[in-house]
Formats: structure tokens, C-alpha cells, sequence
């Protein structure tokens, strides 16, 4: 069990160039399956991820953790920043960046190239990999730490379903070794896909929240709508 | 290896030389002449004295001296180096040798100076015909001759129309100047017959005594710059003034014709 | 045109013959331009990488600043180090007049600038692209630095070498600081000059040739040394 959780969202407002992007939004995160974000363009769900992160500034209202140890957190943004060096090189970073010894460092490499199908990939340069290749690598990047917390911004947009399957079982097992995963998609299949608790937000707030299953009989209009696939304004 | 290759390349440039040496300031129409060619081995050979020359103009040179960065100083302008040592930076001149100025100008002579009487006199043919005219127009030697035979001539530089280009740079500069425009100049006899790049212009008109040119050599006064080799500068000159610097001088040659005439008293 | 010929005619006999001034001031032209660079790059590159990275009150001043101090006049830069380094100066007791050294010290006066500025424009642009992932990853700031300079060494490099080009081709500051000393400060640049003023084109022109093969190798060398044109590198 993590000590982290819960986490506490108290009248959290994000205010842009004095307009409000986000909030208020009040919302309490548990520990448990996939926690999915979903909702149209705009919506903030970017914002309250980047919020839960701790990389966006709250201009009202507070945010808590429970444990106020120093949280390992992990994003994976919607465009995969790679490094400009070697597949392998990009994997071993983070571990660098914690100053982890060699061997084990070498290590995790090789198993988390087996685990995205990509040994043989080693010496590559990360420049030269596809979409889907450069997002699996980042979510190796993003895993091999071990954090606490993972955080993706619609990872699999713009994705072919071959890879995107991949990504959806590597969500799978961090899931399940105890890494939280909070994610921002449009993909409501993958909610479902990943067992997921679900917020659907709009307009910088939440609407509705609950699992997949509450969630397909949508209590308010605009959820309706965004399930149909109208566009939701 | 890459390292001993560094090393090796860098070692040369921070050792120090270990024969005695000076600095002197000398002026671009000695340089020219070629004379330093010959007199600074023979220097090394008699003395063991390593003279490093700065080649400036008269002004630069002085102003060197003033600031103690140089030894000593030989120049050609007698006015500047008497305000020189009014103000303290030098205790006395001693006259050298001496070349003489010649008056260069285009193959067909448009003012018609190669038969003036006087330098003056073809000075005044020259503005007369308003014939470009390229003026060295810095602080030098020659340019403090030119404007005094202008002064003779009775003429007034700053009332020149645009034929008269002052140029403001060394010797060959201007005379690369010169035969760019065709036009006429006064130059040094050495630096003249030095010069590679004559192009269309002849030596026109010489051997006015107004025309001489005399160096004279300036230690720099110790006691106002405790760092300058005062004893070195004292060798140099005790040399330069003695009977063996007299043959090399009055020896020297471009072609046949003999540039310095050596004029050193002893005192 | 016959001049040029001339010129290629003399540069090709100078080498050939292995000409001893030759060597003196070709040698010299190295020594004091690559010490340069070396001195100049370890205060720029860092510099004008912290730029990139580090958010302060006059950033964007300091930014105006370094890219304007690119158009300074070797020869203003030259007069002033005069004045510093001359006997009557400030710093005279150190004697380094006319001595190589204070032509090194005006060149890197003179080319830092423009290192510094063409290096915090790549490390700019790698920031942006860099900025949230390592910002994400807990990276601090002496990790940032070292991880931009490192994946941007290759923009790093052409910065030096882009200050190594200002070095060695220049001649108004070390022409007054150094005094174009037979032996003793004389180098290619200085001595094109003199041979200049002399009217032997044919030998300056063959200097100048000289001179540019020497950039050139410099330049093709330490590419091949990094090997910044191999397949697959970037």
C-alpha cells in the first residue's frame, strides 16, 4: 500500500493570463486500478495532470498528498521527447540521472528492451525510431525507475493499433507491481481496456466520475454526447 | 600521443629567450630600406644583443617611448623628437645617418616636376595642375617633410581640392595607393626602391638639400620608466655610432645606389 | 590575375622547401589561435549554455549584450589591451607587451562573444526540446547543463571552430599588441600585412593561401577527429 495516496484536491484553480483553465476542482485519488482522464479538446485534462505532477502552478486552493515523502513521479507526454543518443543510452538516463551503479543499470536496460520488443534496437539512435517505437521508449524510460506514480498524456493518439496493444499491456503490468497510472486519453475503449477509473471532465471541471461500467450509463448530457461522439462544446 | 603532441606545440611559446634583449621602435621607412636586414645580425654577432624591432610610424614610435613599452626609438622628425624630450621622456638625440625623400610620380608626369628647380617648386607644379597627389597624412617623418616644403612652397594643404588623397597609413600603403591612382607622392629613397608593386610611376625629382632626411636614435630616459634597459639602449647606441655600423651603412646597396649616408658624431 | 598565380606559384614554394620563416609564423599563427579558442571555449560554452538554462532578471539584456560584443572591432579591442598591458597601464608590471601572450589574451577578449552566442542559441533550442522531459526526470540543474552540453556537442563544436576562423584570421589587435616582432610575435595574418605594404603581392598572396590551407586542415581535422559526418551520427 502506498503511503502517498490519498491524494486530496481542495478548490484547485489554475488561472492562465487571468483566464481559469482549470477548476475548482475538488477530488479525492485513492490507490487502486488505472485512473483515466477523459473529455474533449480543452478540457483541462493536461492541466490537471501537470497539477497532479507538480509542474503547473495552482493559483488557488491546495493540493495534498498523504505521505509527504518525496514521491517518484514519471510523465510520458503525448509527442515522445527522446534524447539525441542511442536507444539504450535514452533508457539508461534516469538511471544515471539517480546515480544507480553500472551493472544494474545495464541491467534494466536489456530487460525493459526485451519487454518493448525492441532488443536489437540498442545502439539506434533514438532519432531515428518511429512514432510508436519513440512513445514505447519512452514509457521504458518513464517505468524504469520504478515510480510511484506514472503519469501519460493521450500516449497513444496517434499510434497504430499493433503498438498501441503493446503500450496498453506495459500499462497493465506497472498497474499490477504497483506503479499508479493516471492517464489522459480520448479513447474511451481503453479505459474499458484498462479496467480504468474513469473522470470525464469539461470546461476545466469535472463532470462525472466513476468505472467504466457506472460511467456507460452517463448521467449528464455532455458525457452522453462525448460516449456518442458528437463534439462536445 | 594526441596530448605530447599539444604539449610540444605550446611548450615553444612560454619559453623565454636567454640572450640579452631590447626593444626598439623604428619607423615603417626604415624597415623598408631593408637596412635592419643587415644590421641586426651583425648586432647579435659583435654584441650578443637581440634588438626586437616594432616597425610603426614616428608618432606611434614616440608615443611607445613615452610609455615606456620600448627601449629606445629611431625616427626621422627632428621637431617631434625635440617635444619629445622637452617632455622628460628622453634625455638627448643622436644623430645616426641620414637617406634623403624623392618625389614619385606617373611615367608621363602631367605636372611636368622633373624639371623643377627646387622641391617647392615642383610641389607648386604639382597643385598648379592639380595632379593627384596621395599624402602619407598620419603622424611620420615623411609627412612632417612634405608638409614643410609645402610651407616653403607658400601653399596651405587644408585648402586642397580632391586631387590631394591623405591616405593616413605606413609607406608601402600609400605608395600601393599611389599606383592605384597614377598619382604623385613623396616618399623615402629606400622605401622607393624597395617597393615591389611600381607599377606606372618613375622616381621624377631628387637631390634638394630640403629633401634630406635625418634619423637620429632616442634611449628611452630610464628614470622615468625604471623598467626600460637603459644599459642595453647605451650598447646599442655605443655601436650604432661606431666605425663598424659607419662601413655597414655607407656600404649598403639596392642596385647600385647608396641609400644612407652615415653622419654619427663622437662625443 | 597573374598576381594570383604568382601567389599560388610562392605558397607552393614555401612549403614545398619547408621555408624556416614559414614554419617560425605558421607555428606561431597555431599556438596562439588554438590557445585562444581552448581558453575562450571554456569560458563561453559553459556561459552561454547557463544562459539557456538559467532564468534571471536580466537575461534578456544579457543575451543583447553577448551577440552585439560579436561586432566589436578587433582593432578597438587591440588598442585597449594596449593601453591595459603597456608599461604606463594598469597591469605593465607584467610585461606581457608584445609577447604572444597578449595576443592571446586580445584574441580571446575577441572571440568569446562569439562563441558564447552561437553556443546559447543551439543549447537554446536543445532546451526547448529537452525542457519538460528533464524537468519531469528530477534532474538538477548541473545534470541539465552537463546532458545539454554532452547530446549538443556537435553545435558545440561548430562554435568553436566558428571562433577558431575569427582567431586565425585576425589582424588589427594582435598587429598592436603583439607588434609584429621578426621571431618573436610575428605570425601569417601580420606578416600578409607587411609583405602587403612592401608590394610583394605575390608573396602576401602566397602567405594568405598558405593560411587558408592551415584553417581549412585545422577545420577537416577536428571534424574527423569527432566525426561529425559519419552515417547515423546527427
Amino acid at each position: 500500500m502506498s503511503p502517498l495516496f490519498p491524494l486530496t484536491l481542495r478548490n484547485v484553480c489554475v488561472r492562465r493570463r487571468g483566464k481559469s483553465v482549470l477548476g475548482p476542482i475538488n477530488l479525492t485519488v485513492e490507490n487502486g486500478p488505472p485512473l483515466v482522464v477523459i473529455g474533449p479538446n480543452g478540457s483541462g485534462k493536461t492541466t490537471l495532470l501537470r497539477v497532479m505532477h507538480g509542474i503547473e502552478r495552482i493559483s488557488e486552493g491546495s493540493l495534498e498528498w498523504a505521505a509527504h515523502s518525496p514521491a517518484k513521479h514519471s510523465y510520458v507526454f503525448q509527442h515522445p521527447t527522446v534524447l539525441r543518443r542511442s536507444v539504450v543510452q535514452n533508457l539508461a538516463y534516469p538511471l544515471q540521472l539517480m546515480r544507480v551503479p553500472k551493472d544494474t543499470v545495464s541491467q534494466a536496460c536489456s530487460a525493459w528492451l526485451t519487454k518493448i520488443n525492441m532488443t536489437g534496437f540498442g545502439d539506434t539512435p533514438a532519432t531515428k525510431l518511429s512514432g510508436g517505437e519513440r512513445q514505447k521508449l519512452a514509457i521504458a524510460r518513464a517505468l524504469i525507475r520504478q515510480p510511484d506514480l506514472l503519469f501519460l498524456d493521450e500516449p497513444t493518439a496517434n499510434l497504430d493499433g499493433h503498438t498501441t496493444r503493446e503500450i496498453e499491456v506495459l500499462l497493465g503490468q506497472a498497474s499490477a507491481t504497483g506503479t499508479r497510472v493516471v492517464m489522459a486519453t480520448h479513447d474511451m475503449g481503453q479505459a474499458r481496456r484498462l479496467a480504468a477509473h474513469v473522470i470525464f471532465m469539461k470546461g476545466g471541471k469535472i463532470r462525472e466520475q466513476g468505472t467504466c461500467e457506472a460511467l456507460s450509463n452517463p448521467q449528464t448530457a455532455d458525457l452522453a454526447a462525448f460516449l456518442k461522439g458528437d463534439i462536445v462544446t | 600521443m594526441i596530448r605530447l603532441l599539444f604539449a610540444a606545440l605550446f611548450a615553444s611559446i612560454f619559453t623565454t629567450s636567454q640572450a640579452a634583449e631590447m626593444k626598439l621602435a623604428v619607423t615603417t621607412s626604415f624597415e623598408n630600406s631593408g637596412l635592419a636586414d643587415v644590421l641586426l645580425p651583425a648586432i647579435k654577432a659583435d654584441i650578443g644583443l637581440d634588438v626586437q624591432l616594432l616597425v610603426v610610424g614616428t608618432g606611434q614610435a614616440l608615443r611607445l617611448g613615452a610609455a615606456g613599452d620600448v627601449d629606445a626609438v629611431l625616427v626621422h622628425s627632428r621637431p617631434a623628437e625635440e617635444a619629445f624630450i622637452a617632455a622628460g621622456f628622453g634625455t638627448y638625440r643622436r644623430e645616426i645617418m641620414y637617406n634623403d625623400f624623392v618625389l614619385i610620380g606617373p611615367l608621363s608626369d602631367p605636372a611636368n616636376i622633373a624639371q623643377a628647380t627646387t622641391a617647392d617648386d615642383a610641389l607648386r607644379r604639382i597643385a598648379q595642375a592639380q595632379a593627384t597627389f596621395v599624402s602619407r597624412g598620419d603622424d611620420s617623418g615623411t609627412y612632417k617633410t612634405e608638409l614643410a616644403l609645402w610651407m616653403t612652397a607658400g601653399l596651405d594643404p587644408d585648402s586642397f581640392g580632391p586631387w590631394y588623397r591623405a591616405v593616413g597609413a605606413g609607406m608601402g600603403a600609400a605608395l600601393n595607393t599611389a599606383t592605384g591612382l597614377n598619382g604623385y607622392i613623396l616618399a623615402d629613397r629606400a622605401s622607393w626602391l624597395n617597393f615591389g608593386n611600381k607599377g606606372r610611376l618613375r622616381l621624377l625629382f631628387s637631390g634638394d638639400p630640403a629633401m634630406f632626411n635625418q634619423y637620429a636614435y632616442l634611449p628611452v630616459n630610464s628614470a622615468r620608466h625604471p623598467s626600460v634597459k637603459g644599459d642595453l639602449a647605451l650598447m646599442l647606441e655605443t655601436w650604432l655610432t661606431s666605425g663598424r655600423a659607419a662601413d655597414l651603412i655607407n656600404q649598403y646597396r639596392i642596385g647600385n645606389d647608396q641609400l644612407f649616408v652615415f653622419n654619427a658624431t663622437q662625443n | 590575375m597573374t598576381d594570383i598565380l604568382d601567389g599560388l606559384i610562392a605558397a607552393f614554394w614555401l612549403i614545398v622547401t619547408f621555408d624556416a620563416v614559414l614554419w617560425d609564423i605558421s607555428v606561431r599563427s597555431l599556438q596562439v589561435s588554438l590557445t585562444a579558442l581552448v581558453i575562450a571555449s571554456a569560458i563561453a560554452i559553459p556561459f552561454g549554455t547557463f544562459l539557456a538554462v538559467q532564468r534571471f532578471r536580466y537575461r534578456r539584456l544579457a543575451i543583447s549584450v553577448i551577440n552585439a560584443l560579436m561586432g566589436l572591432p578587433p582593432v578597438v579591442v587591440g588598442l585597449v589591451v594596449y593601453i591595459l598591458l603597456s608599461r604606463s597601464g594598469p597591469f605593465g608590471v607584467l610585461g606581457l607587451l608584445f609577447t604572444p601572450t597578449a595576443m592571446i589574451i586580445a584574441q580571446v577578449i575577441i572571440i568569446t562573444p562569439v562563441i558564447a552566442s552561437i553556443a546559447h542559441q543551439a543549447m537554446r533550442e536543445l532546451w526547448a526540446e529537452y525542457h519538460d522531459l528533464l524537468i519531469s526526470l528530477n534532474a538538477t540543474k548541473w545534470q541539465r547543463i552537463k546532458t545539454l552540453m554532452w547530446d549538443g556537442r556537435r553545435n558545440l563544436l561548430t562554435a568553436s571552430l566558428a571562433g577558431f576562423g575569427r582567431a586565425i584570421g585576425e589582424v588589427g589587435a594582435i598587429m598592436i599588441v603583439g607588434g609584429n616582432i621578426e621571431n618573436a610575435t610575428r605570425v601569417l595574418t601580420t606578416a600578409i600585412a607587411l609583405e602587403t605594404g612592401r608590394g610583394d603581392f605575390a608573396l602576401a598572396l602566397g602567405l594568405g593561401f598558405v593560411l587558408i590551407g592551415l584553417a581549412l586542415t585545422v577545420n577537416i581535422a577536428i571534424h574527423w577527429l569527432s566525426q561529425t559526418e559519419r552515417e547515423g551520427r546527427w
